[in-house]
């Protein structure tokens, strides 16, 4: 018999504990996956963050550390300079990374350091129970927003990728998407782009993923892809913002 | 003949630091402690080893939590409006188990305050400091020499039971130079292949470092276990020096630190003066020599307690003595450090 599908090496045999619908569980299998297919999961060190993700030290088949709220770019720089032969990501969601971890987001991407940074971003807080996120839209209803984010009063959604590309020294940046199977088989490319890169020691690497909430969004599964891909794929376009290998490539051209 | 060296203390603890084998220190620039910090961007990368200067305090002390759990020996500094922002690092260092070394040349406060020598972070250096069930030992030198000899101890300690252990120096150590003397060895790195991120010996499963336990019980168990350490630490690691105790006096003097170097010449002139008076120095604040200071105590008339602030240790220093006699406290704040003509005189009047 030929096997056509499997569970990746890259993740243990945990049950994942993410609501229905959540796009959680695609993202942790493409990174599973990427690893297996790199063969570096015995070389890889994953941080958790805090939020839905922060279980994931019990999802991923390689050395885990849960850190601090906002500081997993900070707790990966001093693992990646104490290890520096370990392929090192993070896995953050749109308030570890882009409200409270800003500061370590930048700082670490501008430094170059050689990590991996996954950014699920939602538009929304999800373990807390739905509150506004940078990243929320304009007039998007959160449990903190309860009249609809008022962009005059607390800004506007935060684009982290073309934030960091205004940097000079990040690798790579892109946003893809995982709301259908054409988008997540294009995310996959990035994420394992990304931790090849990281083999490599070209630096850093940053891949944002859209993705949903059908619990805080109150949205069946299907209707919060469509309503993530009707709004807020225009908010966040997809693409490259950083590739400093095609720079270089077309440098020397 | 070991070669004796005039070193500033923030200088001599750093170098003391790359000696025992630290080669990795993350840290963020704060006056008094900027020495130290330069010293290692000027020596590190001659050894081999990382110095990064972090966005800031709080970045920094999430990188030694990195490196820390690589199991390598790691390092920052900082001086006390930074020591403040690090807390919630040395709360999940503290509480993932990991061995690390943090100091703190202390500066007037709260607040901003100023950059002059106070004792004024001793409640939040012995009581954990940030938030949780926690503590972490803390080494109190007196001298240029004893702060540089706390590196390779702090990192033995750190190493021994797998937690953060604190220098609690201040901006006069920091900045004073006095002779150093540098061991020929220092204590080898224990291996961490058993628990470390990155690091097995022979691979069964993998590594996991994590701070979150959702179930109570858990929780609960994971906390007894962290204070079936600190017992521990507690019974193997209390450390004191004791003055002018063989005069048999009928008065204590209880200091520690950069107050305690006072307190000696206050003694001394005292003693030519005719009156004789003790000095017990608590080199370990946390665990705090409760005990032995109680013997020290036995048969003294009282124990008065020298800082420089308006009076931390002196509640250690009540719990100690529970009650065997009164206490006095003597202490300045500001960053205002007593001459030893000054607290002679005031210490010679309490005794009368």
């Amino acid at each position: 018999m030929k096997i056509v599908a499997k569970r990746t090496a890259g993740l243990t045999d945990a049950r994942l504990h993410y609501c229905p619908g959540c796009l959680h569980g695609v993202a942790h299998r493409i990174i599973g996956e990427a690893m297996e297919e790199l063969s570096i999961i015995d070389r890889t060190i994953g941080i958790a963050p805090v939020g839905c993700a922060v279980f994931a030290y019990n999802f991923f088949s390689c050395d885990m550390i849960q850190v601090p709220h906002g500081r997993a770019p900070a707790v990966a720089t001093g693992i990646r300079r104490a290890r520096p032969d370990c392929v090192v990501f993070t896995y953050q969601g749109d308030g570890d990374l882009a409200a409270i971890g800003t500061a370590e987001t930048v700082h670490a991407a501008n430094r170059n350091e050689n990590i991996s940074v996954f950014f699920i971003n939602n538009a929304v807080y999800g373990m807390t129970g739905g509150q506004m996120a940078p990243t929320t839209l304009a007039n998007m209803k959160a449990t903190t927003a309860p009249y609809g984010r008022d962009v005059e009063d607390t800004g506007g959604p935060m684009r982290v990728c073309e934030l960091l590309a205004s940097l000079e020294k990040p690798y790579f940046i892109t946003r893809v998407s995982l709301l259908s199977p054409k988008d997540i088989l294009k995310a996959k490319k990035a994420v394992k782009r990304a931790l090849a890169g990281n083999m490599e020691k070209k630096g850093f690497h940053f891949v944002e993923m859209i993705s949903t909430c059908p619990t805080n969004w109150g949205m069946e599964p299907l209707k919060a892809r469509q309503w993530a891909r009707e709004s807020m794929i225009p908010v966040f376009p997809l693409g490259v913002f950083k590739d400093r290998e095609a720079e270089e490539k077309e440098a020397a051209s | 003949m070991t070669e004796k060296i005039l070193m500033k203390g923030n200088e001599a603890v750093a170098e003391a630091a790359i000696r025992a084998g630290c080669r990795h220190y993350f840290a963020y620039p704060i006056t008094p402690q900027s020495e130290l910090i330069e010293y290692m961007a000027k020596k590190m990368p001659k050894v081999g080893g990382t110095f990064l200067q972090a966005e800031s305090e709080v970045a920094a002390i999430n990188m030694v939590l990195g490196a820390a759990a690589c199991g390598v020996r790691t390092m920052t500094s900082s001086s006390s409006p930074g020591i403040s922002l690090k807390q919630e690092g040395i709360s999940y260092i503290a509480a993932s188990r990991l061995p690390a070394v943090i100091v703190n040349v202390q500066r007037g406060g709260p607040g901003l305050g100023n950059i002059a020598p106070m004792q004024c972070d001793y409640f939040q250096a012995t009581r954990g400091g940030g938030h949780g069930d926690y503590y972490t030992p803390v080494l109190s030198p007196s001298t240029v020499q004893e702060f540089a000899d706390m590196a390779p101890l702090a990192f033995e300690i750190a190493e021994r039971y797998r937690t953060p252990v604190l220098i609690l120096a201040d901006g006069m150590l920091g900045q004073m130079m006095e002779p150093v003397v540098f061991p020929e060895s220092y204590p080898p790195q224990r291996d961490p292949s058993d628990w470390a991120l990155g690091c097995h010996k022979d691979r069964k499963e993998n590594h996991i470092i994590n701070t979150l336990f959702i179930d109570p019980n858990l929780l609960d168990s994971k906390t007894r276990i962290l204070f079936e350490v600190y017992e521990e630490i507690k019974k193997n690691e209390v450390r004191f020096e004791t003055y002018n105790l063989e005069s048999r006096p009928k008065i204590l003097v209880a200091s520690t630190g950069t107050a305690a170097r006072v307190v000696k010449s206050a003694i001394d002139a005292l003693k030519e003066q005719g009156v004789e008076m003790g000095l017990f120095r608590p080199i370990t604040l946390w665990p705090f020599p409760y005990d032995a200071l109680h013997q020290a105590a036995a048969g003294v008339d009282k124990v008065i307690t020298v800082e420089l602030n308006m009076g931390q240790m002196e509640q250690d220093v009540r719990l100690a003595l529970n009650g065997l006699c009164p206490t006095e406290f003597v202490g300045k704040a500001g960053g205002l450090v007593f001459t030893p003509e000054e607290l002679a005189d005031i210490l010679r009047k309490k005794a009368s």
